[in-house]
């Protein structure tokens, strides 16, 4: 039994249909054909499928589609604007922030919320608010550096 | 006449990165292709039992359902997957003797051996469904006792998993590597001034790369060819075998690992959803995918160590290793993947370390139990050697009260090409370097001196030393099981307007080399990076490759690549010499400028060379240069001499809480030689993430199945993956010893950090427990298990 649903994603409005029990993340990936956010656990563990919704950072996993009816979410694909990387993007590839690249979508989401709520974090504080995302290649310290180097951008 | 500063050394941002910040990347499960059908998988939650009955009707009965298959119906469809350890005399490989090695079908059919065990599979118009479906199919079991101890298991009168064998023993390698080596090391034991007996639990572990295993099929029916996509290490390995047991021509096979999501050797199999999804889309005449869930990653993808280690050695009061003894009971697992019992071999070859021990003998007893196979895992092998030899050191410093930095320097092999007692060559080295760099960073005197103080006070603090030797650069083919080498390929292609590109064998997921070899390629012929691609993964672009694993991206593909850039250079100075009525012979190439050596003016680049090679109407007939064909290409299969041998020394230093038992890392160093470095950026990046899973399996992460075979570390919740907030900030530093094995002078930097990290994390917590004379705790050192040790040296 299918319903529809209406949200802003990434600026722009779009309807459609989906059944009650569809994820977010799979909404997005499936239906939106949005990709970038990841499933790696389905179970608010990895941080993978984070987005933003309404400007928040959420698990994408941890919420079904209907709920975010009415929202404003913004992924990973729509972080670029007017064609330039957003800092956080650009202190990940500036400081090699992502080997495989599969956590980097949330990573760098997780990251954006973080420097919303905490423009000039320790690297400690970066530390704590990325721990709901896993990354199990780069051991973390580049995306630290990745992080701090964002948020002296963002600060100019 | 250098234009442009050397690329190589730089540490230059990477080109793949741009797609993977944008949420562009394009992992398998991303792909979509029209009228995909999607296929789940149904899993035993028994760790041994018969299967008496399966009931699929009410799955079947699901709208939306297409098909169900069970063991019965892939009979004759789909063989018993290969082990490639197996040689065709039914031994090991490597060790020669004779392997048990069982049936392991696609899907189980009259019993399952471990919990994760494929049942059936669904396919249905969406996974929603056909998650819907495996809920609904039935199945009637029969417990079986089950064996989760490996030492348990190997002895006479243990319940037997494959009745056929009679016991549990995969194989036994009695007495390695001969006789006489046997009965040299038991007279070097007897003759030692002092003899230690070490026995240590090297656990389970799960290699967890973020990208769970997926794969996507798509028979394409008219043409009769076959193209999967497949999140894997190993694509023309895939090809191959799903070519010979399927029965398909392996021409008509397409195998491409789109962006792979970390594999660390847990993607280095060709897994049974794999025939399954290649054996449903042809059935079913339409795409079909699968995606693995993170629930099921836990019990059904390689794990990793499980090795119980029984050691006697024997030193002299100098501090001398005179003699080592080991016996290896390997927990391996109901089934046997395709390495699943060779991984123990590069434990017992490598398990004297940067060290000389004139004697040495090992047993190695492979073991079934009722678990998911061991297979490699970062490090395969060599992390557990490097545990025994560390262990071994600070065990003679300990007994002796040396400082374990001098006890290793005392016993460190010192002339290269070095021959320890193993029967290996280690390519080059210079210990002492990298021991003498390590301490100088971390201030180890100091150091010192501030944990003696700190003892006085009762604060627990301990400094671990960890000085490693690995192998890299996989490897000379003779090394590898059979039906694959360990070569590995490359071609060099200029295309008309002067762009290159390169086509390689390897296939990274994470470790860069669409830079580093760009970066390569760039110094060499004189190119910008963006005009070099490199194209990787695509068994229809790229000529036979072996794959990426064990550090050989660069050290293995990345020669293959110099020796074809070698042959376009050539090529291009022929051609050159041919443009301006000059002979080869009297030709320079100097990045990308072609000249007559004696008259730099005469000179051609190799944008022009490169349209006459493919123009090639030259001045008309008869004008073409005699004996050179069309086109600027070349293609190398590079078989090394020999392995590369990376080493280093890393040095912990931590501070363990006596309340608690919790432990907090203070300093980090990572000395690491690695030969030649192309993207230190990179470089360290591996070194980093190596250390995080080093780290990992000292403080953290253990596969603990109870005593009915569930995995109880069957989610992230309980299988302690390091967060950021885990991890302490490491000091990466490197000596370079360029590797004699290749031109390039790269040794390999993959494994490096995990190999080092784990015993100098763990040898760090065992100093800081040194004065209650605790000696030995299993890994990971969890906070609990730590205070428990405390609590029981305080009692006692
Ligand atoms: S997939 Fe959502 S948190 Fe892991
Ligand atoms: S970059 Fe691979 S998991 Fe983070």
């Amino acid at each position: 039994m299918a319903v529809s649903i209406r949200m802003e994603v990434n600026g722009q409005q779009m309807s459609g249909e989906t059944e009650p029990r569809m994820l977010l993340v799979h909404y997005l990936r499936e239906k939106l054909m949005l990709t970038g956010a990841h499933v790696a656990c389905e179970s608010s563990m990895c941080g993978a499928c984070t987005v933003l919704v309404d400007g928040k950072a959420v698990k994408s996993c941890t919420m079904f589609a209907v709920q975010a009816d009415g929202s404003k979410v913004t992924t990973v694909e729509g972080l670029k604007q007017n064609g330039a990387y957003h800092p956080v993007q650009e202190g990940f590839w500036e400081e090699h922030g992502l080997q495989c690249g599969f956590c980097t979508p949330g990573m760098i989401l997780a990251a954006v919320d973080l420097l919303q709520n905490n423009p000039n974090p320790s690297d400690e504080e970066i530390k704590h608010g990325l721990e709901g995302n896993l990354c199990r290649c780069t051991g973390y310290q580049h995306i630290v550096n990745a992080v701090r180097s964002a948020a002296k951008k963002m600060q100019r | 006449m250098i234009a442009t500063p050397n690329k190589v050394g730089q540490p230059i941002k990477r080109k793949e990165d741009p797609r993977f910040i944008t949420g562009k990347g394009r992992f398998t499960d991303d792909i979509k292709l029209p009228g995909m059908l999607h296929m789940a998988v149904l899993r035993s939650d028994r760790a041994h039992a018969r299967i008496r009955k399966i009931d699929t009707r009410k799955a079947e009965a699901i709208p939306g359902v297409v098909k169900v298959l069970i063991g019965k119906d892939i009979v004759g469809a789909i063989p018993p997957l290969p082990c490639a350890a197996k040689n065709a005399e039914g031994n090991h490989w490597l060790a020669g003797v004779p392997m048990n090695v069982p049936d392991y079908t696609a899907l189980a059919t009259d019993k399952v051996g471990f919990v994760g065990h494929n049942i059936a599979v669904v396919v249905a118009n969406d996974p929603y469904t056909a998650q819907d479906a495996l809920d609904a199919i039935k199945v009637d079991f029969e417990d079986l006792p089950v064996v989760m101890d490996p030492v348990k298991a190997a002895q006479p009168g243990s319940p037997v998993i494959h009745e056929q064998f009679g016991n549990n023993l995969v194989f036994n390698v009695p007495g390695g590597p001969s006789p006489e080596a046997i009965a040299a090391t038991e007279e070097a034991l007897k003759n030692a001034q002092h003899r230690a007996h070490i026995e240590i639990d090297n656990q389970r572990l799960i290699p967890m790369a973020m990208e769970p295993r997926a794969a996507v099929a798509d028979w394409d029916v008219g043409r009769e060819n076959l193209t999967v996509y497949t999140s894997t290490q190993i694509p023309h390995w895939v090809r191959t075998f799903l070519g010979l047991m399927l029965g398909i021509a392996e021409h008509r096979i397409r195998v491409v690992a789109p962006d792979v999501g970390g594999g660390f050797g847990s993607k280095l199999n060709v897994y049974p959803e794999e025939y399954l999804v290649v054996h449903c889309s042809r059935l079913l005449g339409r795409p079909v995918k699968w995606t693995n869930r993170r629930r099921e990653e836990f019990t059904n993808t390689i794990h990793g160590r499980g090795q119980v280690q029984h050691i006697d050695i024997g030193f002299n009061s100098d501090g001398t290793w005179t003699a080592m003894k080991a016996k290896l009971y390997l927990d391996l697992g109901a089934y046997m993947m395709a390495l699943t019992p060779g991984i123990a071999t590069f434990t017992v070859v490598m398990m004297t370390g940067c060290y000389k021990p004139k004697a040495y003998c090992f047993e190695q007893v492979g073991v079934f139990t009722n678990k998911m196979a061991t297979d490699a895992y970062r490090g395969a092998g060599r992390p557990e050697a490097t545990f025994i030899a560390e262990k071994v050191m600070d065990t003679i410093a300990a007994t002796l009260k040396m400082d374990p930095t001098e006890v290793r320097r005392k016993n460190y092999l010192t002339e290269f090409p070095a021959t320890p007692p193993t029967g290996l060559v280690y390519d080059s080295g210079d210990y002492n370097k990298a021991m003498d760099k390590a301490k100088q960073v971390v201030g180890y005197d100091a150091l010192r001196r501030e944990q003696q103080q700190a003892r006085a006070q009762g604060r627990l603090m301990g400094i671990g030393v960890c000085s490693y030797v690995e192998l890299c650069g996989v490897g000379p083919s003779f090394l590898a099981p059979p039906g694959v080498g360990f070569w590995e390929s490359c071609t060099v292609r200029v295309e008309p307007t002067g762009l290159v590109t390169v086509l390689t064998g390897i296939s990274p997921h994470g470790q860069g080399e669409e830079t580093t070899f760009a970066q390569i390629v760039s110094d060499q012929l004189g190119v910008p990076m963006e005009n070099v691609r490199v194209v990787h993964s695509d068994t229809d672009a790229v000529p036979y490759g072996n794959g990426t694993y064990g550090s050989r991206g660069i050290a293995m593909g990345g020669q293959a690549m110099m020796m074809s850039i070698d042959k376009v250079k050539d090529k291009a100075k022929q051609l050159g010499a041919h443009m301006l009525d000059a002979q080869k012979e009297s030709m320079t190439f100097d990045r990308g400028d072609i000249y007559v050596t004696s008259n730099p003016q005469r000179k051609v680049t190799l944008g022009q060379v490169a349209m006459a090679a493919y123009d090639f109407s030259w001045k008309g007939p008869g004008t073409a240069p005699p004996g050179v064909e069309p086109g600027l290409e070349a293609t190398s299969r590079f078989e090394p001499s020999n392995l590369t041998f990376p080493f280093g020394t890393h040095i912990c230093v931590v501070d363990v809480d006596k309340e608690t038992g919790e432990v907090a890392i203070k300093r980090y160093v990572a000395v690491d030689d690695c030969g030649t470095i192309i993207n230190p950026l990179i470089v360290d990046g591996q070194v980093h993430g190596g250390i995080a899973q080093g780290l990992a399996q000292s403080l953290y992460e253990d596969a603990v199945y109870d005593a009915d075979g569930q995995l109880v570390t069957g989610e992230l919740l309980e299988y302690a993956v390091p967060k950021s907030s885990m991890v302490p900030h490491y000091e990466t530093h490197h000596t370079v010893t360029p590797s004699p094995v290749n031109s390039l002078g790269a040794k390999g930097i993959g494994e490096a950090g995990t190999i080092g990290s784990t015993a100098a994390i763990f040898n760090a917590v065992m100093d800081a427990l040194a004065p209650l004379g605790i000696k030995h705790i299993d890994m990971p050192l969890k906070p609990e298990k730590v205070w428990r040790a405390i609590q029981k040296a305080k009692s006692a």
